[in-house]
């Protein structure tokens, strides 16, 4: 069925009887061509487009709870592309670009809003720094505008901008950068996925690999064993536990964080804020709600919940930039596993296992990428050569020295 | 979480800083025949386990000194900390 203004109005009159489900409830086939694990948002647009991009059949996605339960259905929202380094500009814009159209693309409503990003910038080095990375994403085909103060207070005039440690100058602006809703980008994948043939199969967890003479045979699972040809793991926050079962080891270790919503507000937020002297980011939901987080907890962790001393300093970030928020109520908060790496960026690669590969490492900015990560994904699981904007997220470049290392941290996954 | 110190007792982890696991306590050996090797994993390659984790924690906010903590990473709770030092002492290593 296609969603149309027409349809909803037919509905309407009809008692909303012809909606039928927006995807089948697979049961698993004995063998597929291809086997995605993990049915986030990175695995479900896998499979799309591997079906639509790349013509091919046979496709399952096996998801241990329900779809859209991992971090696609966790996260702050927010979809940009103001990166600096080569490695990366090139693949977030394609990404970008890919969420400008895909609610016609997939004929679903994923409340893509491109009300724009400030980063703001609290000194000289700061703004030599945005500059910069202005010019990075100019080059790349990106928009970046440089704001001085007053061009900030224009559209944000409550910031305080007199702070005496962290003063506002300005601020970096992304005018197409925005937020979605990002249960619907889960939900607009599968739909569209399951109407060109991908079985989505849940509560079914991967629990072992078959692999003989180095090369994949299929994975055992919950629901029994699954033949395949090629299986691309793509479980974001779960990566080591998965690829363990293939033994091997990863760059990556798993971290929480935390994220955060206020009680409905009057509209107060136009866009998208980040205060740039710690690492708080902010924007106002359709409902109202203030939706806010900041760093991750620091420590390895698998438990979907963090701690209170997070809390506290995302709550003193806001409270610096806003301190209007200070009588609005919490309304809820909760955490979702990073899959940080040791550099900050993805990795999309095969591995020494023929016809096994792997998608992770998303740190927390891996909303923003579902589109091009299921893209660039499908384009190496169909044709086992990296897409042109993906070729520097190897998985051996921690051997070879060939890092993309955006903030310049060092090999150290807490500090990204 | 709260961490038992052995020196100091009972003390909130926001007084601390979290370096890792605690296999960055033994660094290879410049010298050996696959040091390359042995220092792209200790560089980079964790087991990063779900369940008992040994790790490193630094008491910066306190007496300065480096602890192998064991917690769980999936209910967080802690079961050992020890001294980095003794640590490494009862591994054989002699600083
Ligand atoms: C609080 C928070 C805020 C964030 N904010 C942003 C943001 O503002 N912008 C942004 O770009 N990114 C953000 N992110 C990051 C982003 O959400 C993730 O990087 C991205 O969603 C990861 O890809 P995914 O959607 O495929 O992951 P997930 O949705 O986690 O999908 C992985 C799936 O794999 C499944 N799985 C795991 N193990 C198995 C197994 N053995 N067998 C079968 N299935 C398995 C899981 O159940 C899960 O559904 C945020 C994340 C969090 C937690």
């Amino acid at each position: 069925m296609r969603y149309s203004g027409f349809r909803v109005i037919k509905e309407a009159l009809t008692g909303h009887r012809g909606w039928g489900p927006a995807w089948r409830d697979a049961d698993p086939k004995p063998e597929y061509d291809y086997v995605i694990i993990g049915g986030g948002g990175h695995g479900l647009a896998t499979a799309y487009y591997l079906a639509k991009e790349y013509k091919q059949s046979r496709i399952a996605v096996l998801e241990k709870g329900w779809i859209g339960g991992g971090n696609v259905g966790r996260n702050t929202t927010i979809v940009r592309s103001n990166y600096l380094l080569d490695g990366n500009e090139p693949f977030y814009e394609f990404s970008l670009k890919l969420w400008e159209t895909l609610e016609q693309d997939l004929n679903y409503n994923t409340m893509m809003s491109q009300r724009g990003i400030i980063n703001l910038m609290h000194s000289d080095a700061q703004r030599d720094a945005y500059i910069r990375r202005g010019n990075a994403m100019i080059l790349n085909g990106a928009d970046a505008q440089l704001l001085d103060q007053k061009q900030v207070l224009e559209k944000y005039p409550f910031l305080n901008v007199n702070n005496a440690r962290f003063p506002v100058m300005g601020g970096l602006l992304q005018a197409r950068a925005g937020t979605a809703r990002h249960d619907a980008v889960a939900w607009g994948y599968a739909r569209a996925a399951d109407q060109r043939g991908v079985d989505i199969i849940q509560n079914c967890e991967v629990t072992g690999f078959r692999i003989e003479g180095g090369k994949i045979r299929g994975v055992e699972t919950s629901r029994g064993y699954i033949g395949a040809k090629k299986v691309g793991s793509c479980v974001a926050g779960s990566s080591s536990k998965v690829m363990a079962y293939a033994g091997m080891r990863l760059p990556i270790e798993s971290h929480v964080l935390q994220a955060f919503v206020s009680e409905g507000l009057k509209p107060v937020l136009p866009g998208v804020i980040t205060f740039g002297a710690g690492h708080f980011y902010c924007s106002q939901s359709d409902k109202g709600g203030l939706v806010f987080g900041g760093n991750i907890d620091g420590y390895n962790t698998y438990a979907q919940r963090g701690n209170l001393p997070m809390v506290e300093d995302v709550m003193e970030e806001a409270i610096a930039m806003f301190p209007m928020l200070g009588r609005a109520r919490l309304l809820r908060s909760w955490g979702g596993i990073m899959d940080m790496s040791m550099d900050g960026t993805p990795i999309i690669d095969k591995t020494h296992i023929d016809g096994l590969y792997f998608n992770g490492g998303w740190c927390y900015g891996g909303f923003k990428a579902t589109p091009a990560s299921g893209f660039v994904y499908a384009h190496l699981l169909a044709t086992d050569t990296p897409h042109h904007t993906a070729t520097a997220f190897r998985l051996d470049r921690f051997h070879t020295g060939h890092m993309v290392d955006e903030k310049g941290m060092g090999n150290q996954p807490n500090l990204h | 979480m709260i961490i038992n110190h052995p020196l100091l007792g009972p003390r909130d982890s926001s007084e601390f800083v979290y370096l890792g696991d605690a296999c960055l306590l033994n660094r290879p050996d410049w010298q050996a025949d696959d040091a390359l090797e042995q220092f792209i994993e200790y560089g980079h390659i964790r087991d990063n386990p779900a369940g008992l984790h040994r790790e490193l924690w630094y008491h910066e906010q306190g007496d300065r000194s480096w602890l192998v903590v064991t917690r769980n990473t999936v209910t967080h709770e802690i079961t050992s900390v020890e001294l980095a030092r003794d640590v490494a002492l009862a591994e054989g290593r002699s600083t």
